[in-house]
């Protein structure tokens, strides 16, 4: 398979702060890749590494099989960005911000009005394409910003947190969008701080924290990998719980007032433990993406 | 392998950019420079003049509003160059993240640079062009001498904007623009051969004001309103140009400092 992002021994260096720290991974053409992490992981750094806004300290980061120190400007020509910030152009419509960004891409005039016309249908904004950017709400913002990153038919897709600050319908119209493009065939990266919209959507992710790589896999292998296949979630756990669990050797988080544990499918083991132990309350569910991330990064707060 | 260059003549898409949003406010902005010089020009005429008589300039006596019509010109390619680099620009850069945007296309931080400075020399020129007209109707301005204001005024622009865009690099927040414009602007307004003869300063104040931009900005537009002279010429142009080029590299360096980490 072609290899649309290559990152080797990756380093980003603010004075004595390591933000990344020599991370490795490979993007093939067509995945939907996802880097997670918890705030200040290095993830928007990496991000912003690969876009050849900031240089790296050490390694080597290829796209397309060029090496973004030297050929940044053609690479930047075949990728589209969707910044964590809104970066649209307040000063322009909607059509304009679109108009005008494919100048920027040298794009000719009727081929950015057109594409302009294509994509503001597909990310139904075509309505609003006299308002102002500031009149839209947080949902069409998003799409705009997306569609812009679209204008110059990327053949990667950077999305640095799409969804963040999005209200539920807005969150899974976009979802529905990207899984859309998914099927072109487009090579999507991907940062995000929901465990569901990574679920969703990748093929595969890295979650990263202190600058460095934890666990690399589809969403499904993480899961089973580290957090069992079912988990059940004990209010007030007692002594003997705590007993039986550490006797026989299954995998838990004790958080003191509360219990998570997280059991492999098709034992007695699930049923013992609901059975004897579960006096307050209790929760039976299946394992999560957010399990794992939680059980890898810890619990504790980052700010 | 060589780095790609980091300019182009792709920087004339900022350019457009800035055009095209300019396009939808000129109708107001038109209006400054139209009634600026006239106000100058009623309140110097009317209410000066009468008190100051002739000013004697490079041995020819002229009306005082006379004297002071291109120094007008020349304050106003200061004042829309140095503004649109540093208000409008730090603006455009920090609170609408504009050049983040710019960045994530195949724009370099020194195209984005370069065609903000550009356009600041551009308004200057649009402003000028305007003032020319109006103090030429009103016999202040020789013809066609004059009309060589209006490459002066790029000129100049590019100075100011140039510095203006050093000052957007390197100043914390937009409140302490005011810093360089009380510090810098306003004492070079006061004294660069505007409203009086820098010959009027005294002795050891005199060369200080050689240094200033606009002094040789002013002598330009004195020199090509007034039909004056010649001499000098070569240098102040010269001075703009140097000026320009030393800002335009701080200015990048600044920028990039601030924006590429």
């Amino acid at each position: 398979m072609e290899k649309i992002i290559e990152v080797s021994n990756l380093v980003k260096k603010f004075n004595a702060f390591t933000a990344v720290d020599a991370i490795s991974f490979s993007i093939e053409k067509g995945e939907f890749f996802g880097l997670l992490g918890p705030n200040g992981a290095g993830k928007t750094t990496t991000i912003r590494m690969l876009y050849g806004f900031s240089p790296p300290t050490q390694g080597s980061l290829k796209l397309f099989g060029m090496d973004i120190t030297t050929h940044w400007r053609n690479i930047k020509a075949r990728i589209g960005v969707c910044q964590q910030d809104n970066t649209l152009d307040p000063d322009l419509t909607v059509a304009q911000n679109l108009k005008i960004f494919a100048g920027y891409f040298s794009i000719p005039k009727n081929e950015a009005l057109q594409r302009s016309r294509d994509l503001l249908d597909f990310f139904a904004l075509w309505h609003k394409k006299d308002a102002k950017v500031l009149q839209l709400s947080g949902g069409m913002a998003r799409r705009l910003i997306l569609a812009r990153a679209l204008i110059n038919k990327p053949e990667l897709l950077i999305l640095d947190e799409p969804t963040t600050g999005l209200d539920p319908q807005s969150r899974h119209q976009v979802w529905e969008k990207l899984e859309a493009l998914k099927k072109t065939g487009l090579t999507v990266l991907i940062t995000t701080h929901y465990m569901e919209e990574a679920s969703r959507l990748c093929d595969r992710l890295v979650i990263v924290d202190h600058g460095k790589i934890l666990v690399d896999g589809s969403p499904r292998e993480l899961i089973s990998r580290h957090a069992g296949n079912n988990v059940i979630e004990i209010e007030g756990p007692d002594n003997a719980l705590r007993d039986y669990v550490k006797t026989h050797q299954v995998a838990h988080d004790d958080l003191g007032r509360r219990m998570i544990i997280y059991t492999p499918g098709g034992t007695d083991l699930n049923d013992t433990i609901r059975d004897k132990f579960c006096h307050e309350k209790c929760t039976y569910r299946n394992s999560t993406l957010e399990d794992v991330f939680l059980r890898l990064t810890g619990r504790e707060l980052r700010e | 392998m060589i780095n790609q260059a980091v300019f182009s003549w792709r920087f004339l898409r900022v350019w457009k950019r800035n055009l095209v949003v300019y396009q939808k406010i000129w109708k107001v902005n038109f209006i400054i420079p139209l009634l600026e010089p006239l106000f100058y020009i009623l309140a110097f005429g009317l209410g000066f003049s009468g008190l100051i008589g002739d000013v004697s300039y490079r041995g020819t006596n002229y009306p005082y509003t006379a004297f002071i019509a291109p120094a007008l010109i020349a304050t106003a390619v200061m004042w829309n160059a140095f503004f649109e680099t540093t208000y409008a620009s730090f603006v455009r850069m920090y609170y609408q993240k504009t050049f983040d945007g710019m960045l994530a296309t195949p724009l370099s931080l020194e195209e984005i640079i370069v065609a903000e400075i550009v356009w600041s020399a551009t308004k200057s020129v649009g402003a000028a062009t305007i003032m020319l007209t109006v103090l030429g109707f009103m016999g202040f301005v020789q013809f066609p001498s004059g009309l060589l204001l209006i490459p002066m005024a790029f000129l100049g622009g590019l100075a100011f904007g140039a510095i203006g865009m050093f000052f957007t690099g390197i100043i914390p927040t937009i409140d302490m623009f005011n810093l360089p414009i009380f510090l810098f602007v306003t004492p070079m307004f006061l004294f660069s051969g505007t409203f009086f003869p820098v010959s009027n300063l005294p002795q050891w104040a005199q060369p200080i004001a050689l240094i200033f931009p606009l002094y040789h900005l002013v002598e330009l537009a004195r020199g090509f309103g007034l039909e004056t002279h010649v001499t000098g010429t070569f240098l102040s142009v010269s001075y703009l140009l140097v000026f320009f080029c030393i800002f335009l590299l701080l200015g990048l360096k600044a920028m990039r400092k601030r924006l590429i980490s």
